[in-house]
């Protein structure tokens, strides 16, 4: 069973109908206290990431949300969710994050004519190999709407980029804690993958020879 | 790069799919359940969908019809009509949309723009506006095109940009299902005067019409309903014509 992290921001219901669409039983919950029966967690979000580390820490999420990814339990964070298991987010007002993958979350500054905020279609270029990223190819569009976006201090956490007037990191893995700053439950067939290889991995880095790449 | 959207928009009227010319004499085009699971099959960017009746059972409705469309199809939808408070965003960003569109309340109620935007996220908060006329003359009209206002779409869209709003709707009055073409200029002058995106609409009626405004403007998105609504017409055929013409369209697989 996936659990979905409700923590008071942001559309919960589409991530659920995908997992739900493609076969996987998810329940999205509020009570900290039952993320521990749960064999995947998905931390969803949209807002700003000053409010919603607001509410993570009021609610009692942030020490939970570490033990689950101290624990080897596959996480996912999508879109905030993802800029939210940085060191640090800008976004109204300098604040701690969950501190699961080293880096900060900035404002993003395209060159023009690339505009802000950073919505629409946008071409994936992977950086490594890694199951959550299966059987997509590069080249590929995913569905993209945010402001800021995350600069992870360690390279070896980016699994793919996108361009938009500058390089954005599109999505990280650092052991078993992953980040998705498109929104895979919005990108149709190729999002919906995804999240079926999210249903299925173990945390692990290992790319099975007999996917597609 | 992010890649221009072509966008189906569907009108709303108590929980039925509606199209009018130049925001009157609408006449119903059919069940939008049906319309949202055509447009997820032809892998259609974006949905936009508009309530143009803005009461309560009318809106009860397009909740509803949110929810659905959240349920059977997983692409981005953007939703508005009657957005009066950030509870309403929250109502329709919980149903399942991904942005909401203020229009006369973004007048109406200045501090809403930025008040949803500091709640929800600029990225969420899309600002509509609906004008008549063209050029210098062209003023922006509330309440679906009843209400006259002073000001200009220009103005207006930059002083929308700078309290928030994530992106800029902008619907001529005057070619809403005219199918004659996008008033191209008044396209031009917003986007070139907002650092947020533009959906152009109102006037699409030939798939060279969104070429032109893709072409010839900065506009990051062309809507329209009444070219998919009336005629044979499809995302997939819109997507083959933009891409022989070099125009930068998503990749699906």
């Amino acid at each position: 069973m996936i659990g979905i992290v409700d923590y008071g921001m942001g559309n919960l219901g589409s991530v659920r109908n995908a997992f739900e669409h493609l076969g996987h039983a998810a329940r999205i919950f509020d009570d900290p206290q039952e993320a521990a029966g749960f064999e995947r967690i998905l931390l969803p979000g949209v807002g700003s990431f000053a409010q919603a580390m607001r509410n993570l820490d009021e609610r009692g999420w942030s020490p939970v949300l570490r033990e689950v990814a101290a624990s080897g339990k596959p996480m996912l964070g999508i879109c905030l969710g993802m800029q939210l298991l940085f060191d640090r987010g800008e976004e109204h007002g300098d604040t701690a994050g969950l501190g699961l993958v080293p880096g900060k979350v900035i404002r993003m500054q395209p060159t023009p004519p690339n505009r802000l905020p950073h919505v629409g279609w946008n071409t994936l270029d992977h950086a490594r190999r890694h199951p959550l990223h299966a059987g997509v190819k590069d080249h590929v569009d995913f569905y993209f709407v945010h402001s800021y976006h995350c600069v992870p201090d360690d390279e070896a956490d980016v699994l793919a980029r996108v361009d938009h007037g500058g390089r954005v990191v599109a999505s990280v893995a650092r052991a078993n804690v992953a980040g998705m700053q498109f929104h895979p439950e919005k990108s149709q067939a190729v999002g919906l993958k995804l999240l079926e290889n999210f249903a299925g991995w173990d945390g692990g880095d290992t790319v099975g020879s007999a996917l597609p790449w | 790069m992010v890649k221009k959207r072509v966008i189906p928009v569907l009108l709303l009227k108590d929980g039925r799919m509606v199209k009018g010319r130049q925001f009157k004499d609408y006449r119903d085009t059919g069940d939008p359940k049906s319309a949202v699971r055509i447009y997820n099959a032809q892998d259609a960017d974006e949905l936009v969908f508009l309530d143009i009746q803005a009461s309560l059972q009318s809106r009860g409705a397009l909740v509803e019809i949110v929810r659905n469309a959240a349920t059977e199809s997983f692409m981005p939808l953007t939703v508005g009509g009657g957005v009066t408070s950030t509870d309403d965003v929250r109502e329709l960003l919980r149903a399942g949309a991904d942005k909401v569109v203020i229009t006369t309340a973004a007048v109406k109620q200045p501090g809403l723009i930025r008040a949803a935007a500091e709640m929800f996220g600029a990225q969420c908060v899309v600002a509509g506006i609906d004008y008549r006329g063209s050029g210098a003359d062209a003023r922006v009209w509330l309440h679906c095109g009843t209400e006259e206002t002073s000001h200009h779409p220009v103005a207006l869209a930059k002083s929308f940009a700078e309290q928030g709003a994530g992106e800029i709707f902008l619907n001529s009055i005057d070619r809403d299902g005219c199918m004659e073409g996008y008033d191209l200029e008044m396209a031009a002058q917003v986007a070139d005067a907002v650092p947020v995106p533009v959906i152009v609409c109102g006037g699409a009626g030939h798939f060279m019409h969104l070429a032109e405004a893709l072409q010839q403007t900065a506009v990051s998105a062309v809507a329209c309903a009444s070219l998919f609504h009336f005629g044979d017409n499809n995302p997939i055929r819109a997507r083959s014509y933009l891409r022989n013409l070099k125009i930068p369209l998503r990749v699906l697989k």
